[in-house]
């Protein structure tokens, strides 16, 4: 087994320096070292985006990215993004739609929506539903999901407007 | 069951001061949820935890000839390998059958392999290390020495005398086998107008729960406890069965369970693995942990459905159906499950076809039977899939043989609303259904009449769109006939204890557990109508068998119906004994009190007497202050069991509006709808969620999702991306509505809800495919409905 590497990077607004196995998925090391539970894991291949993450701005599978890639990165997580109120809106959207059931897909399905949301003011209902197309979710059949992004976007613009 | 005796004649007892009942409010854990601060089991870790990981059998049917793991021993971090000979030292095996599933058998099934693997993926080491990466590494340095053996996988030939038999001990391949002829079906065929059957093929599929399989054991050895922390849908029945395989007291044995990622049924099973995970900390004494990987869910999880059932029915010109006759054939993989059986399903279907109609003539076999695959058992809605799916797709070539509507002739077979009480053919109780009320709901929400005109014009354009209906009951609130009568102890009632606080908040402890469904908020919208205390007040605690009643859990929709109606119970108690304590305080007559959002209120007048804050605050720490000889009791407990009927059966219908791309085979969901009858809703958001989702976990395997096996028993799309399941995009608009007929069976009058969606949905999809592709003279009986096979079906491939 290849020795731990050094690295350093900004996790929620946190400066973090650890020592990782290469092999160690930014998923497990935010999770097994930084005891960031709130990132889960469904099929660690990339494909459920229960592990999603921001990671220097974009979101990312964190299955899929080495925790030594995250190396002098800032890496956002869902406590991350709750304690700074930057989704407050779009999980109390969530909550009064009822819009997770077992709630183990929600912080990467609240990640992907706010993606979403940054780059589309306004977005249709299809719109929204491709764009979660990478996020399973087994308990809600997508529709009160997407009820709540409709009314996230609305609070939004409304706001805005 | 009359009205309570503090009821207002004229009013339900439901009728309460700022009820909650009926409210859409908002779950009270969402919040942790959201904020990903809830806890899971693959979240957790204890002091000392070894991380399990199993070497699993890579060949369907093998026997064990030597296992050498001095390699993986010694590797650094590696805590012990074990195997199936050594773990049967410390957990004894088990035989899934139940009694009154006459002649249901099994072989006894191991934690670990012991000797032979019996399906691809079974468990025939362990490897326990201190971290999960290098258990691993050690799992592929075990080195097995297998013989391989014959598989038996094709269900249809597993009874035939040159197929080997999986257990010899048995005889033979049948597990179960149930045989029902009720009126005069013979008759009933010779005397039809026409007569049409069809084979119908169900794929195999499971659950895919976004959390995987997880349990964390924690033998502490000083104590003499085991302690699991598990994601499971019945901790006092894994309490018991843990115990009595490890040689343990009861009382010896906690089960925890905190958030579940998702269940389904999937987690309400004893799995192999998972009792080896808490057999081997009891061994090493130390917590092991366990978290399945995506792949080994695939094989390990119970798997559903594989049935092939072969449907006739017999039907006048004038839309009268006479008779239902089904054979069903279904392989569940080398062994019964435990407790609960894999003979179930195959049960339920008989039970089930034909039930919403009038028709009484009804013959049917279910044969079960064992193959080396990966075993199956109960997932949401069992059964009702395949005999939903064969009664609507029967009514529906019905309809065509004589050329009627297809809305139409349900019409004329539904059993009508006033009918009740009544039974089916198979047996079944029925006390109150609303099959006509559904039907019309669901006909003219969807608009029926238009969307067959905007359909016939489309189909002129060469765009092939259908419409498909599905009519279906639904088994809930199951009292002991489901499994107790069969020696499983598994609890069918549920209990609920409520106790006053000192500063006047309530404390409910409820053995219904949580995955998702919403138990802990209707929980506390019940428990906060009976007292009269704002929601925000009571604080649910669930999921631990050292802190809660003892009770069944959550599973087959009971946790609304039975275990809301024991909370209804205790708050009630817990009311009158909060009156009993302020009318003492307040010197009046209790009788003349209420609780009206925490105070207590003159009756009628609602003028405010006194807070429970306060009340509580004199009981419990001036209790100096009240008159000799009067104790008060602010705690109270409540259980609830079903006695009448053996299941609340519930009804609903479905509607499916979908295109058919003749080209590519592709099907686009456009809409779906809805209408089904809970009884009272408690909670009109969490209800219309449980048939969402539940809808989508039926158009999943109607259309995507199939375990698919070659024939030497190999999974062949055992990951996330070969097998399909429902996405965002590919999902339609769920409309739903409702009908409400209670059952007077309890005060609340709550059925359940959580296999409604499931159901019913595939059926109305097959039949709207079939729908879409009547011009082309085809039928298509077999899900899931793959492009593939569209095609092959209009033999364009």
């Amino acid at each position: 087994m290849i020795a731990p590497v050094s690295i350093t990077l900004m996790v929620n607004d946190e400066h973090v320096n650890a020592h990782v196995s290469p092999r160690t998925h930014l998923a497990d090391f935010l999770r097994d070292h930084l005891g960031l539970t709130g990132t889960h894991l469904g099929c660690e291949h990339g494909v459920c985006g229960a592990c999603t993450v921001r990671l220097d701005g974009d979101i990312v599978r964190g299955c899929l990215v080495l925790a030594v890639q995250a190396d002098g990165a800032v890496v956002e997580t869902i406590e991350g993004l709750s304690d700074s109120g930057e989704i407050a809106d779009l999980q109390e959207a969530f909550r009064n739609r009822n819009a997770l059931q077992c709630g183990y897909c929600t912080p990467g399905m609240l990640i992907a929506v706010q993606e979403l949301l940054r780059q589309q003011s306004n977005p249709s209902r299809e719109t929204i539903r491709e764009h979660l197309s990478g996020n399973y979710c087994r308990c809600t059949g997508y529709h009160a999901i997407v009820d709540a992004v409709e009314a996230t976007v609305r609070a939004r613009n409304g706001a805005n407007a | 069951m009359s009205g309570s005796a503090d009821t207002p004649s004229g009013l339900s007892a439901l009728d309460r001061p700022n009820s909650y009942i009926g409210r859409a409010v908002p779950r009270p854990n969402l919040t942790r949820l959201m904020q990903g601060r809830g806890q899971y089991v693959s979240d957790m870790t204890l002091p000392r935890m070894g991380h399990v990981v199993y070497v699993r059998s890579p060949y369907a049917h093998a026997r064990i000839l030597g296992i050498d793991s001095t390699d993986a021993k010694a590797m650094p971090g590696v805590i012990a390998v074990v195997t199936g000979a050594e773990l049967a030292q410390v957990c004894t095996p088990w035989v899934g059958v139940l009694s009154h599933l006459k002649g249901l058998k099994s072989a006894p099934q191991y934690p670990i392999a012991v000797d032979r693997a019996c399906w691809q993926g079974e468990a025939v080491a362990a490897v326990i290390a201190t971290s999960r990466a290098i258990a691993e590494d050690a799992a592929e340095q075990v080195i097995v020495d297998y013989e391989e053996l014959e598989p038996v996988t094709d269900m249809r030939t597993a009874l035939d005398p040159e197929t080997p038999v999986i257990h010899p001990d048995l005889g033979d391949n049948l597990a179960f086998e149930r045989k029902l002829d009720a009126g005069e079906v013979d008759r009933a065929f010779a005397e039809a107008d026409a007569v049409v059957d069809a084979e119908f093929v169900f794929g195999r599929h499971t659950g895919v729960t976004l959390e995987s399989r997880s349990v964390l054991a924690d033998w502490n050895a000083g104590e003499g406890r085991l302690t699991v922390y598990q994601g499971t849908q019945a901790p006092h029945m894994m309490q018991n069965i843990f115990a009595k395989h490890l040689s343990l007291e009861e009382a010896q044995v906690r089960v925890v369970c905190k958030d579940v990622g998702g269940s389904f049924g999937i987690k309400v099973h004893v799995y192999a693995d998972e009792m080896a995970t808490a057999a081997l900390s009891k061994l090493l004494r130390r917590p092991v942990k366990f978290v399945a990987d995506r792949i080994e869910s695939f094989a390990t999880d119970i798997h559903a459905r594989d049935h092939r059932c072969y449907g006739k029915i017999g039907v006048m010109k004038d839309g009268t159906i006479t008779a239902f006759e089904i054979d069903d054939l279904t392989g569940i993989g080398p062994y019964s499950m435990y407790p609960r059986t894999s003979a179930i399903e195959a049960n339920q279907v008989v039970n089930l076809v034909g039930g919403p109609y009038t028709a009484q003539n009804y013959r049917a076999r279910a044969r079960v039977v064992f193959q080396n695959k990966n075993v199956t058992c109960q997932y949401r809605a069992v059964g009702h899939p395949i005999a939903c799916s064969v009664t609507e797709g029967l009514v529906d070539l019905a309809a065509r043989a004589i050329g009627m509507d297809p809305a139409e002739i349900r019409r004329r077979n539904l059993i009508q609303d006033d009918a009740y009480p009544c039974g089916s053919p198979s047996g079944l109780k029925f006390e109150a259904l609303s099959h006509h009320a559904a039907l019309n709901k669901l006909l003219a929400m969807m608009n029926y009449d238009a969307l067959r005109v905007e359909q016939a014009e489309l189909r002129q354009r060469g765009i092939y769109r259908g419409i498909g209906l599905a009519s279906f009951i639904e088994v809930t609130n199951p009292s002991a006939a489901f499994y107790g009568v069969g020696g499983a102890r598994i609890s069918s009632q549920d209990g609920v204890t409520v106790r006053l606080d000192a500063t006047g908040s309530v404390t409910c402890q409820t053995s219904i557990t949580e995955q998702g469904q919403g138990s802990e908020a209707i929980t506390a919208q019940v428990v906060a109508t009976a007292i009269g205390v704002p929601m925000e007040r009571v604080r649910v605690i669930l999921g631990d068998t050292d802190n809660t009643p003892y009770g069944g859990g959550t599973w087959a929709s009971r946790a609304a119906g039975i275990g809301g109606e024991a909370a209804w119970q205790a708050g009630k108690a817990l009311r009158n004994n909060i009156l009993a304590a302020a009318a003492t305080i307040l010197q009046a007559d209790p009788a003349t009190l209420d609780v009206v959002d925490g105070v207590v209120v003159d009756k009628g007048t609602t003028r405010q007497r006194i807070g429970l804050d306060e009340m509580a605050r004199i009981t419990y720490f001036r209790p100096d202050t009240l008159p000799p000889g009067f104790q008060a009791e602010l705690m109270a407990t409540r259980h609830f069991v079903p006695r009448q009927y053996p299941f609340a059966f519930t009804n609903g219908v479905q509607a499916s509006w979908l295109e058919v791309d003749i080209e590519t085979g592709f099907v686009t969901l456009l809409k779906h709808w809805v209408v089904e009858d809970c009884g009272t809703i408690i909670n009109p958001q969490l209800v219309d969620e449980q048939i969402r989702g539940g809808v989508v976990q039926g158009l999943g395997p109607a259309l995507y999702e199939h375990c698919r096996y070659d024939e030497s028993g190999q999974l062949t799309n055992g990951n996330m991306a070969d097998y399909l399941v429902p996405m965002a995009a590919e999902m339609p608009d769920i409309e739903v509505g409702h009908v409400v007929s209670p059952t007077l069976e309890t005060e609340l009058g709550a059925k359940g809800a959580g296999e409604a969606g499931t159901a019913g949905a595939a059926a109305a999809v097959a039949n709207a495919v079939n729908d879409a592709l009547s011009p082309f003279d085809v039928l298509i009986t077999e899900i899931p409905l793959t492009p593939e096979l569209i095609l092959k079906e209009l033999k364009r491939f």
